[in-house]
């Protein structure tokens, strides 16, 4: 999954450091971009470009991994083989998207270990639908199908970023989520159109999940400033809103076509073909983004006690051979 | 029960619940590396598992998913190794190289089993199975000759788990017919090639292997008798299963 967790909280002076760019590598630099070329590692970048690209894909590991934890949890209580073993391959791809995403940012100049004691010392974010809570086999199946369906308007928007890298690891993840998206799909049908548990549990899961989903792509552009430079440079290829209606307008078609409710009285389509909702919560979305939601402390927890468990592994890794107490041959 | 009954379960019951124990370390690996191999190797026993229900299936005995997610401990066959929890990397990946160097050497016995429906999976398994073997040599002697903070939990880890991994060699009522009709060569056949086997490992790292003879093997997995922790593992599989018996999910 995801992208696009905060990119619209660029510090306020956001052109700050442009003014100390050679003007000459800047302008070639702006050159290539708009002719559609790649950036390449080794290639020349405002610092601007490479903190905010840099923290972008760091984000985005991250929600990987940490949203690998949701899902991750419905695995060993996955009803049946197929359910069983599909759950354990898709979470496993999303835990796969970090790995990728984390090579891709390193090729920025940041470690993935600089990137996860970041991430378990709450100095980096990631995407905040994370932070509630999924108590049913339901709600595991709505982040397969909706949140994975969000993630892939943004990544299929990202993968023609400016980036190579970051474009190459977006191909290959978004074929990938292409999978998850029938398979959430189809786990939420199958309960949509099952016996009444079922259709009961996962109506209430959507209407649950609803407010966090409509705030997935972020705030309203009218709120956010400073992603003029971000779109030049094509770090952000899509504007918050523009993701958010193209969701709603490929997405909430096929919810009501299997029966299912959304749980906004103002939801519909506009004969002009907007989409007109309520505003989510925006004050909630920033105390919940910036600690205070109810898995925050959870999600952290549980990525710490992994990193601090597995660090005698890594010691031994850095260490190779560090003793041959008998020869090996 | 009938011996070729009697050994698919066996077979089967191990691969699921040591599958299942395995995906448990989505997210919680020491590096990412391992959250993938883990779940790849807990995929490839489901897969196992499934395919091993189906021949019991075929056997008459009820569906996969009948057969896995409703019956509770004492009607399990596995092993005591499988169920216990994950516990820490040393003893997760300590376990999975015992097991499974044991699971290869009896799929590639099996691939001769005299039940031909069961030789047929048995080729196909013992090919997965090769990768999951050369990736617990990787790992175990790759931390079994580093630091000694990681000589001595692995060391720690091996002599936990040796009585138990020696209780996945357990026979049961059925075993002279096994061994007699051609289905398997039989668990203690198969216990000396594994001792050769994982003892050709363990040479190439600072880890010792203890005698054997002297340990005490953990047994009655195979006759419905489990630790603790096997009844809750299955209540949790079964969680959502059981909330609707009619609901196709
Ligand atoms: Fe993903
Ligand atoms: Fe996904
Ligand atoms: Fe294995």
């Amino acid at each position: 999954m995801y992208g696009s967790a905060s990119t619209h909280d660029i510090p306020a002076k956001a052109t700050t450091g442009l003014e100390n760019e050679d003007p000459i590598l800047l302008a070639e630099f702006e050159a290539r971009i708009a002719r559609g070329e790649k950036i390449e590692p080794t290639d020349w970048m405002p610092q601007l470009y490479r903190k905010q690209l840099t923290r972008m894909i760091e984000q985005h590991a991250h929600s990987e991994i940490i949203g690998s934890l949701p899902e991750g949890t419905w695995i060993t209580r996955a009803p049946g083989f197929r359910r069983k073993m599909a759950q354990m391959a898709k979470v496993q791809d999303e835990v796969g998207h970090a790995q990728l995403l984390y090579s891709a940012a390193e090729t920025l100049g940041k470690t993935r270990e600089q990137m996860l004691s970041d991430l378990v010392n709450g100095k980096s974010k990631y995407s905040n639908v994370f932070n509630y809570p999924t108590p049913t086999w339901a709600d595991s199946n709505v982040i397969s199908w909706l949140i994975d369906a969000g993630a892939i308007v943004n990544q299929m928007a990202n993968a023609k970023g400016s980036y190579g890298p970051y474009c190459r690891a977006l191909d290959r993840i978004c074929a990938e989520e292409a999978f998850h998206l029938k398979y959430g799909h189809d786990a939420v049908v199958h309960m949509a159109t099952g016996t009444p548990v079922q259709r009961k549990m996962m109506q209430e899961a959507l209407n649950r999940w609803w407010p966090a989903i409509m705030t997935f792509f972020g705030p309203s552009d009218k709120m956010s400033v400073h992603t003029e430079i971000l779109m030049r440079w094509k770090v952000k290829m899509a504007t918050n809103d523009a993701c958010r209606q193209q969701f709603l307008d490929m997405y909430v078609p096929k919810i009501w076509e299997i029966g299912l409710t959304l749980p906004d009285a103002n939801l519909r389509k506009n004969e002009d073909g907007v989409w007109e909702f309520t505003e989510p919560d925006w004050e909630d979305f920033k105390r919940v983004i910036n600690g205070d939601g109810p898995c925050n402390a959870e999600r952290i927890a549980v990525r710490r006690a992994a990193e601090e468990n597995g660090a005698w592994v890594r010691r031994a890794l850095l260490q190779p051979q560090a003793r041959y107490v008998r020869p090996l041959a | 029960m009938n011996p070729t009954l009697d050994l698919l379960y066996r077979l089967a019951d191990d691969q699921l619940i040591l599958g299942h124990r395995n995906s448990e370390w989505n997210g919680l690996g020491p590096i990412l590396e391992e959250d993938i191999a883990f779940s790849s190797m807990a995929q490839d026993k489901l897969g196992h598992a499934l395919q091993l229900y189906t021949l019991l299936h075929e056997l008459g005995e009820a569906e996969p998913d009948t057969v896995a997610f409703t019956r509770n401990a004492p009607q399990f066959h596995c092993c005591q190794l499988t169920e216990l929890p994950i516990g820490e990397y040393d003893f997760s990946l300590i376990r999975h190289f015992l097991f499974d160097h044991a699971e290869l050497l009896r799929f590639e016995a099996l691939a001769g089993s005299s039940y031909e429906p069961l030789a047929q999976v048995a080729r196909k398994v013992k090919g997965e199975l090769k990768y999951h073997v050369l990736h617990a040599n990787t790992w175990v002697k790759r931390l079994g000759s580093a630091t000694e903070e990681a000589i001595g939990r692995m060391q720690a880890a091996l002599e936990f788990t040796l009585p138990y991994a020696l209780g996945i060699f357990e026979t049961t009522d059925a075993e002279p017919d096994i061994i007699r009709s051609g289905l398997f060569i039989g668990e203690a056949e198969l216990q000396a090639r594994w001792e050769a086997s994982i003892g050709k490992v363990l040479a190439q790292t600072a880890l010792t292997l203890p005698d054997l003879r002297t340990l005490t093997p953990v047994g009655g997995g195979r006759r419905g008798q489990h630790t603790e922790y096997l009844q809750p593992l299955l209540d949790e599989m079964a969680e959502v299963f059981r909330l609707d018996p009619t609901a196709d999910w």
